[in-house]
């Protein structure tokens, strides 16, 4: 029997793939660990920090989302209470000279979350679809309102706060300066990515594909759907735990803006642009979201409404996200027809970009006489001056529109051309995926 | 003497108050090929979700080696041993072809919800989908995802993943429909091989594929059995003729 497996069966991996695979991750640490030295200011540390926690938080939401098949309007109630759970923790331990450092308290936080999970996932993963969707928004707004009422545990609007310091050192540290938060934040991402890669890998991870897929067949090969769901959640609760946990650790205070609606619709978003087809693409996803809103507010007031365009943009033109789109690619790579379809795309970035910046300029045109009415005209955005008032400005937004709409659409349809040829010359070579 | 594979006694089935199924009384013994006719409407895919605990019955009992399943879900009558394939075709679609049989090989193999375990090394389940790859002649598409295979190439999947599992009763829900005729005889030896040893009962409207492969038949008219024989009694039988083969032949 081994002898047909060893025919038709995939084959195992080679040494090569092995060094490979070990290889990305070894290279993933070693970033991980130097990162610091290149971005030493406080600045970077804090938004590595953040992306961090938002990779743990995406990858825990795509459990859910891109490997079982249920959407949650609700996810941030296992990253806000695991985030409270551990400011409590931080207290109660720092009150009580207990002899827990700072890097198990994330722990605590992952327990909160799978405690919670286990708790409110019972009912709501009954169904998929738009039952469990309806619950998850249900279930989100009940938590976020009691956080308003139940002011002794969730401290009101003002949140709680707590003193990281506090604790007993970890071998030498005591957490105060933020490099020391970014390698425990490191450390536990390294820990729950590896962790979630691995849970993919196993007949459970197998079968939650297989439920995302096709519910009702799971039933006639021996699986309760219900169950695997239910699991599936739990593993989610439990590392969005950990992510609010080292969440309330890096700004040493967790409040009701954690367990929210916002914070639930970052994490969607985040995982959705990313990608919900790859493993990667939460991560990638993450890093993209994170670095942007940071970027993006200093540049623009409604920087929320540039999200919202991207967002409206992937959903419509890449429903596979960003990893999606690069993985489109990989064909065209290995046949070495990518440089066929190079020209193309940098021809239609010119009249596409136009377009952009036309849509931009009356975006923040019509801002201003909206938001700011009567305010100086002379605005800035994105680093340009210009004048919301003059009609150059509002002739040079409508044709840079109009224009660049128009130019970049004949683009558009080559770049299609090419890229189909492109991918049929590369399937000819015998690369399809 | 065993217990039939499957008996079905009594049982009803209302949807508010239009009667489906009415009186179906009906017997597969142990490894026999049993093949279920009769005209579109007459209950025989109901019948399956009867069985197989997709759809519970209003009255009336199901057992499957004399133990009672009505009233279980699917997946507790699977555990039991009892299988079924679909009329429109059901499978993994975003998976490939080796995921699609792994999948429904994982729970009697033993693994269940294993979430400690590397799923590429389980020597026994790789050798098992190995063998149902091999055995439904989709080696050289292994990799394919589901969704992209031809049609017939998904009716084998389909049949494949129905056995994957091992289970001794088979349930087969029309495994040749939409098929040429050179795809229908190619199922037909498929069908014959994999079921070898075990009980099969299937709904078919191809009356070459029933004749060839029945050991017995029940003809379905309006919820109920109106007759069982072998073929030869079904052939010769004035009422099959009158309320079904009669039709056909005309």
């Amino acid at each position: 029997m081994t002898e047909l497996a060893s025919r038709v069966a995939p084959p195992y991996p080679q040494p090569s793939e092995r060094i490979k695979f070990y290889g990305l991750w070894a290279a993933t640490v070693l970033l991980l660990l130097v990162l610091p030295r290149l971005f030493g200011s406080g600045g970077a540390l804090t938004t590595f920090s953040l992306i961090g926690i938002s990779i743990i938080f995406s990858l825990s939401y795509n459990i859910l989302l891109g490997q079982t098949g249920l959407l949650s309007f609700g996810h941030a109630v296992y990253y806000g209470l695991g985030g409270f759970l551990a400011i409590h923790a931080v207290n109660l331990i720092g009150a009580n000279k207990l002899p827990i450092p700072l890097p198990f308290v994330p722990l605590i936080g992952g327990m909160t979350g799978l405690f919670f999970a286990a708790l409110l996932g019972w009912v709501s993963t009954q169904r998929s679809g738009t039952a469990f969707a309806m619950i998850s928004l249900g279930v989100a707004e009940l938590i976020a309102s009691s956080a308003l009422i139940l002011r002794t545990f969730f401290g009101g609007e003002a949140g709680i706060s707590a003193n990281r310091t506090k604790l007993i050192r970890f071998f030498d540290w005591n957490f105060g300066p933020q490099i020391q938060i970014y390698y425990l934040v490191a450390a536990w991402t390294v820990i729950a990515i590896i962790a979630m890669y691995a849970l993919t890998r196993t007949p459970f991870g197998r079968m939650c594909n297989a439920v995302r897929d096709n519910p009702e067949r799971v039933q006639f090969v021996g699986y309760d759907p219900h169950v695997i769901r239910y699991l599936a959640f739990c593993f989610a609760g439990f590392f969005a735990g950990i992510a609010g946990a080292l969440a309330a650790i890096n700004f040493e205070i967790a409040n009701s803006a954690y367990l929210g609606a916002v914070q639930s619709g970052t994490v969607l978003f985040s995982t959705y642009i990313g990608g919900v087809g790859y493993f990667i693409g939460p991560i990638v996803g993450a890093i993209f979201v994170t670095a942007l809103s940071l970027g993006l507010s200093d540049l623009t007031s409604v920087w929320q409404l540039y999200f919202g365009l991207f967002f409206i943009a992937v959903v419509t033109f890449a429903p596979g996200g960003i990893t999606g789109l690069l993985m489109m690619h990989r064909p065209l790579l290995k046949g070495g027809t990518l440089a066929k379809v190079v020209p193309y795309y940098l021809i239609s970035l010119v009249p596409t970009l136009a377009m952009i910046a036309g849509l931009v300029l009356a975006i923040e045109t019509v801002v201003h006489h909206t938001v700011n009415p009567g305010e100086d005209p002379n605005i800035r955005a994105f680093g340009i001056s210009f004048n919301a008032s003059s009609p150059i400005t509002w002739l040079a937004a409508l044709v840079l529109v109009v224009a660049g709409f128009y130019v970049a659409r004949k683009t558009w349809i080559r770049l299609a051309h090419a890229w189909d040829e492109a991918m049929t010359a590369a399937r000819d070579k015998g690369h399809s995926t | 003497m065993t217990a039939p594979a499957i008996e079905i006694k009594d049982v009803q089935k209302s949807f508010g108050n239009i009667t489906i199924i009415r009186d179906l009384n009906l017997s597969v013994a142990q490894g026999e090929r049993h093949a279920l006719i009769g005209p579109n409407g007459a209950g025989k895919s109901t019948t399956f979700n009867l069985i197989t605990g997709y759809i519970a019955p209003t009255s009336g009992t199901v057992k499957l080696r004399g133990e009672v399943i009505s009233g279980l879900p699917p997946y507790q009558i699977n555990r039991r041993g009892l299988s079924r394939s679909f009329q429109v075709t059901n499978v993994f679609t975003n998976m490939s072809v080796w995921e699609n049989l792994r999948c429904a090989v994982l729970w009697t193999a033993g693994h269940r919800y294993s979430f400690w375990k590397n799923i590429d090394n389980l020597p026994e389940v790789r050798d098992r989908t190995a063998e149902i790859l091999s055995d439904i002649g989709l080696a050289a598409r292994r990799d394919v995802p589901a969704g992209l295979l031809t049609y017939a190439e998904q009716r084998a999947l389909e049949i494949g993943i129905t056995v994957a599992g091992g289970a001794d009763v088979i349930l087969l829900d029309e495994p040749t429909a939409g098929m040429s005729h050179a795809e229908t005889e190619r199922a037909v030896t498929l069908i014959r091989r994999l079921t070898e040893g075990r009980t099969l009962m299937i709904v078919e409207h191809d009356m070459s594929v029933v004749f060839g492969l029945a050991d017995r038949i029940s003809v379905l008219v309006y919820g109920q059995v109106i007759a069982t024989g072998t073929p030869e009694q079904i052939r010769s039988d004035p009422k099959v003729r009158e309320a079904y083969l009669g039709e056909e032949a005309a």
